[in-house]
Parts: structure tokens; sequence; C-alpha cells
């Protein structure tokens, strides 16, 4: 990046805002791009990879002047280039159509069940992120030793582990044998229609409504679930941070601290810990957007009321307008989080704002 | 491989050896060094042993097998437990051997990391080297395309596809691949660019040779063996999703023994037999972790600057 030799200098202090704003604006070029090329590729997808989407619809029995409604609704007998420019238009708009199964439009149900993914994918990360970043500075601190060792076979498993079987699994020993947790869903049936939730996030609500005892039931409903997303997270943030924290305790500014007769802890904690928080910040993004892909299996485990069973739910019954509508609300999100961390990583990171 | 070795100290130095004679010596030579590097690594043995243990499982399964996997015995062994007589890992619903259905199923589980390691693997090095060496316009656009399916989470995408294609483990595995190829892209586009501009490349079209000649049979080859670390890491992953797919009805269907298709089959009684469900996920976490290990060990041994990290 700087290629400031003597004879561009006079050049290089005009051209920094305008070279600021060329990065800026091709970074936008990025994001949107991307964004149609999601949609492109759903639409694809929906429309192109069925032999006939409108038979998709009706069924192979319908009449054959049903069929030929339904292509004519569907813009069907356009030209490809239109119908995804139609496409796209209602796309932007928020428009995927209606669900054949709940007869609401898609976006409508989107919204419903959206914060109950969110909520779950939260709680995961959290637990992921409180254990995986322990873990691997520990990992680190002591390379090579039984710790270590042990935390790297733990994130083996959690990258080879089927969540799914892990999911039922542990729900025939906490909920069958041990009794500890609730299922299935999201709160209890005695609750659900005395509970009016107002963010759509459960243990929020229930706080801002001073209801402990509902509060202790939505717990013990999303415990289990989060923790295991929280494992899978956990796997790949324990990695990381140990890998980040190798890095850093090689520095000489390490050597420094201990020259000067710091304790170690405090730089293990304090200083090198610092250090790596920045790319660790990235890794943690990334990882609650894999989340809310992984929440798909572990939704459908635990009856969880979210977009991936509600995804899960319309592919069981071939209702591909919410099928696609849920892919591309994961995309956007996908997309958002990873512009987000990008952004997050250019602030924190000194070196980068130059 | 290591026994002939041991046996004769003179064939190690030949193979050692700082001078080699012939081109077969040299590379003799360097797979005989990145060996001596894995096996040191009891993890990667390990996990090559696993992988090893699968294809023997699956290329002998009509010999191992000790009952049929998808007719069983409904009559007298429905649902036994593991360890009853004859059944060593227990029956499911039908009175059919979880044992046999499970080395049925390794045939499964192998067709599909092989299918996708042969669909992905090869669109990601076309794509890859074709972006690195061509450079420009075709690069950009390429590399889009690339962050494009990147942005895209991995399952859902297998999932939509899948929903569009229908059910079935063909339309799985082409669903898997094609979620699968952006990554190995773009490591075939980073090696191409680290020699796009080397003496070889230049010498080579110095003496005439097309664009098509020099990506084809001078660069391709250079991009494989960071190509196959990765693929081999991948196998894991690419092994979980066929597994959801299956166990939510889109991959193979019934009768097939696919292993995640197993778990769904036995999910109603996972309370009370636990094992139905039990057995088949268990068996995918012994595969994909022994793909997990071996694919760590293999970045170890083939790149030794990334060791430990």
């Amino acid at each position: 990046m700087s290629t400031a030799t003597p004879i561009v200098k006079g050049r290089h202090g005009r051209s920094r805002a305008s070279r600021r704003l060329w990065s800026v604006l091709g970074f936008l070029v990025t994001v949107v791009t991307t964004f149609l090329g999601l949609l492109a590729i759903t639409f694809f997808i929906g429309r192109v990879v069925p032999i006939d989407p409108a038979l998709a619809i009706v069924g192979d029995r319908a009449p054959a002047h049903v069929v030929e409604r339904v292509r004519e609704e569907l813009g069907l007998n356009l030209p490809l280039w239109q119908q995804f420019f139609i496409y796209l238009k209602q796309a932007l708009t928020g428009d995927f159509g209606t669900s054949v199964l709940t007869t609401h439009p898609v976006m409508e149900d989107i919204k419903r069940v959206f914060p109950a993914t969110v909520e779950l994918a939260t709680v995961g990360t959290i637990i992921g992120a409180m254990f995986g970043v322990p873990l691997g500075v520990l990992a680190a601190v002591k390379r090579g030793s039984l710790i270590d060792q042990l935390v790297r076979l733990i994130g083996l498993i959690g990258y080879s582990v089927p969540i799914f079987w892990l999911g039922l699994l542990s729900l025939v020993f906490f909920y069958a044998k041990l009794q500890w947790v609730a299922f299935p869903g999201r709160i209890d049936i005695v609750y659900e229609y005395t509970f009016t939730p107002v963010t759509g996030f459960f243990l929020i609500d229930a706080i801002m409504q001073g209801e402990w005892e509902i509060f202790w039931d939505v717990f013990r409903h999303i415990i289990l679930p989060a923790s295991l997303l929280g494992y899978v997270s956990l796997a790949y943030i324990s990695r990381m941070t140990r890998s980040f924290m190798l890095n850093e305790l090689s520095q000489e500014y390490v050597i420094a601290a201990r020259a000067k007769g710091l304790s170690e802890a405090r730089i293990i904690w304090f200083h090198a810990l610092r250090n790596a928080a920045v790319p660790l910040i990235t890794v943690i993004a990334l990882s609650y957007a894999s989340l809310l892909e992984g929440s798909v299996l572990t939704e459908t485990i635990f009856s969880w009321p979210g977009l991936g069973l509600y995804i899960t739910n319309s592919l069981q019954n071939a209702d591909m307008n919410a099928v696609l509508g849920g892919t591309i609300i994961i995309g956007a999100v996908f997309i958002g989080i990873n512009v987000l961390s990008d952004i997050l990583y250019r602030l924190l990171d000194p070196r980068t704002s130059r | 491989m290591s026994g002939t070795v041991n046996s004769s100290p003179s064939l190690r130095e030949w193979l050692l050896s700082d001078r080699p004679a012939s081109r077969r010596q040299a590379r003799l030579g360097r797979a005989y060094v990145i060996w001596r590097r894995f096996s040191e690594n009891r993890l990667a043995l390990a996990g090559l042993l696993i992988i090893l243990g699968l294809i023997v499982v699956a290329v002998f399964a009509g010999q191992l097998a000790p009952h049929d996997p998808t007719q069983g015995d409904l009559r007298y062994a429905r649902l036994l437990p593991p360890g009853a007589e004859g059944y060593i890992l227990g029956t499911d619903d039908q009175g059919r051997d979880i044992l046999s259905r499970l080395i049925y199923g390794s045939r499964l589980t192998l067709m599909v990391i092989i299918l996708v390691a042969i669909i992905a693997a090869p669109i990601g090095l076309l794509v890859g080297t074709v972006a690195g060496y061509a450079g420009g316009w075709v690069d950009a656009v390429l590399m889009r395309i690339t962050d494009i399916f990147l942005a895209f989470p991995k399952l859902v995408l297998a999932l939509a596809l899948v929903a569009a294609l229908g059910p079935g483990i063909e339309n799985a595995i082409l669903a898997i691949a094609i979620t699968s190829w952006p990554p190995y892209a773009r490591i075939a586009r980073a090696e191409t660019m680290t020699f796009r501009n080397s003496d070889f490349i230049h010498a080579v079209k110095l003496m005439g040779a097309s664009p098509i000649r020099i990506v084809t049979l001078h660069v391709m080859p250079l991009c494989t063996s960071s190509l196959v670390v990765r693929v081999t890491l991948d196998m894991a992953g690419i092994i979980l999703i066929a597994a959801g797919l299956g166990f939510l009805g889109l991959g193979a269907q019934p009768p097939l023994p696919e292993w995640g298709a197993m778990i769904a089959s036995g999910r109603r009684f996972i309370l009370d037999q636990w094992w139905v469900a039990g057995m088949p996920g268990f068996a995918i976490l012994v595969v994909s972790l022994g793909f997990n290990l071996l694919g760590d060990g293999l970045r170890d041994a083939l790149d030794p600057k990334e060791a430990g990290q």
C-alpha cells in the first residue's frame, strides 16, 4: 500500500482523501455486486433449475388451463432477463411471494421467526467466546502440554461431530434422563399465551417485564441448543485464539514486558490478548454468521421456532418461495456480518487506518 | 512403505541424496521426506488409518457385512440392543443389522466425498489458475463470482439447490460440489500469482507455448499439492453436510443405508433405543475426525512453516 517514493510525494498528500474515497467506493461496489449475485443465484435456483416452476406449485395433476394461468401470474412467459428484473424489484422491496404452507407473505413469516434464531445464535456465540477464548489462550501459553492437547481434541471433535446427532444425544441425557432442561421450543406452553413479547428476544423481554419465573423457563429452553451451537463455535474460536496468541507471545514486546518484571498473568491477559483481540473480533463475527447457518439443523432437533425450522419445514412441503426467501435473508445477514467485521477490523487495527 | 525403507539403509541414503541422478530419484526423495515428517505425527497416522479402514470396509462390504443391509428379520430381530446374539451393534425398527448397514453405508460416504472432490476440485483449479494467469478483467470477473459463492452459507445453499433439484443422493452430491469449489479457486489463484512472473513460465512462453498449454501443463500441476491439503481438510465438512442433507430427508432415500438418513430414522426411538440413531452418528464422527487429522497432518508435512499453528 505505501508506495510513497520521493517522486510522487507531491501528489501523494493531495490524493490521500480521494484514494480513501476510491477504496470506500470499491468496497461498496463489492458489497452491492455480492448482494446482486446472491439474488441472481437464488433466482437461478428458483426459476431455472426446476423444469417448470408452475408445475412445481400446482402439481403435475393440475389441468392445463390452471398451469397456464399460474405461468402467466408468475410471468414465466416473459424472457428470462425480464423475469430477473421483476424478481430483483420484488426482492429489493422485501417481497418474496406468499408461503404455500402458512398462506402468509414470506417476509411476514420471516419477521416473526427471525428473532428466535438471532437470540439462539447470540447466546451460542456468547457461550462459545466465553469458553473458547480462555481455552485458546491457555493452550497457547502451555503449548505442547496436556492442556494444549486436550483443547486441540475438544476442537477437533467440535469440527467433526454432526451437530444434529449431538443434539439428539444431549436431549436424551439432559432432558429425558436428568431433566435439567426444558423441551421443546422456546417457552413452556403454560406461559405461551400470557407472555407478550415486545422485542421478540424472550430473555430480554422477560427481564424487562420482571417475569423471573418466565425468564428461568426461557433460559431452561435455550441453554441446551445454545450450548451445542456454542460448542461448534468454541472449536473454531479456541483454535484461532491459540494461533493468534502464539503469534503475539513470540513478539519482542512480550520479552520487553518480561524484562521489565511484569507478572506473567498481566503480560498474557493484558498485553498479548489485547493485541490478539483485533483479529479475534473478526473470528467471533464470522463464527456468529456460521451459527446462523448451523441453526438450521439445531432448530430442527429442538423444535426451535426460528428461521432454520421455517426453512426445513418449507422444504418438506416443497414451498420454494419460503425456502428461497429464508435463503436470501440468511445470505444477506451473512454478507452483512462479513462487511461489519471488515469495517470493525479497519477501525480497530491502527495499521490499516493509514 | 516404511517397512522396505527400514530394511535397507542404502535405500534411505539413495532417497535422501543431495544430488539425485534422475528425476524419479528426486521425486521419490521428496515424497520420502514428506512421509517422514507426516509419520512423526501420531494423530495424523491415526487419521490415515481411519481413512484406509473406511476404504477397505467400503471395498469389501459384501464380505464383511454379516447380514443383508436392506432386508431385516421383522419377526425376531426388531430393535435389539447392541450385543444381542448375532447383532453386535443391535438392530433397527425393521430388524436390520445396524453394523451391516453401517458397513454398506461407508460406500455411500466414500462415493459422496470422491464425487464431490472430482467435480469441485477441477472447477476450482480451472477457475483459479485461469484467473491468476490471465489477470485483468478475466481475473476480476472470475474472482467476483467466486466471492459471491463464498458469501453464501454452504449448507443453506446446498439445501436450496436440493430443494429445487429434488431429493436424492446424486442431487445432493451436485449441490455440495457447487458449494465447495470457491475456496479451491481462491487457493489455486493465490498459488498461480506467486509464480506467474517467474523465469520458467517466461521461458516456456518464449518457446512459443500457448496460454492453454502453460496453464494446463505448467501452472496446474504446481497448484495441486496445496489443493490436495485443502480438499482433504474439507472432506470432514463435506461428510457433515451430506449427513445433514440425509438427515433432513434430502440426500439418499430409503432403504439406502446412508448414515445421516439412518440417524433420522432412529430419531423416533432415541429415548428408548438410543443405538438406532447413536451408532451411525458415531460412525460419521469417527470418519470426519479421521479426515480432519489426516488433513492437519498433511498440511504440517507439506508446509512446515504452518506447523503447530
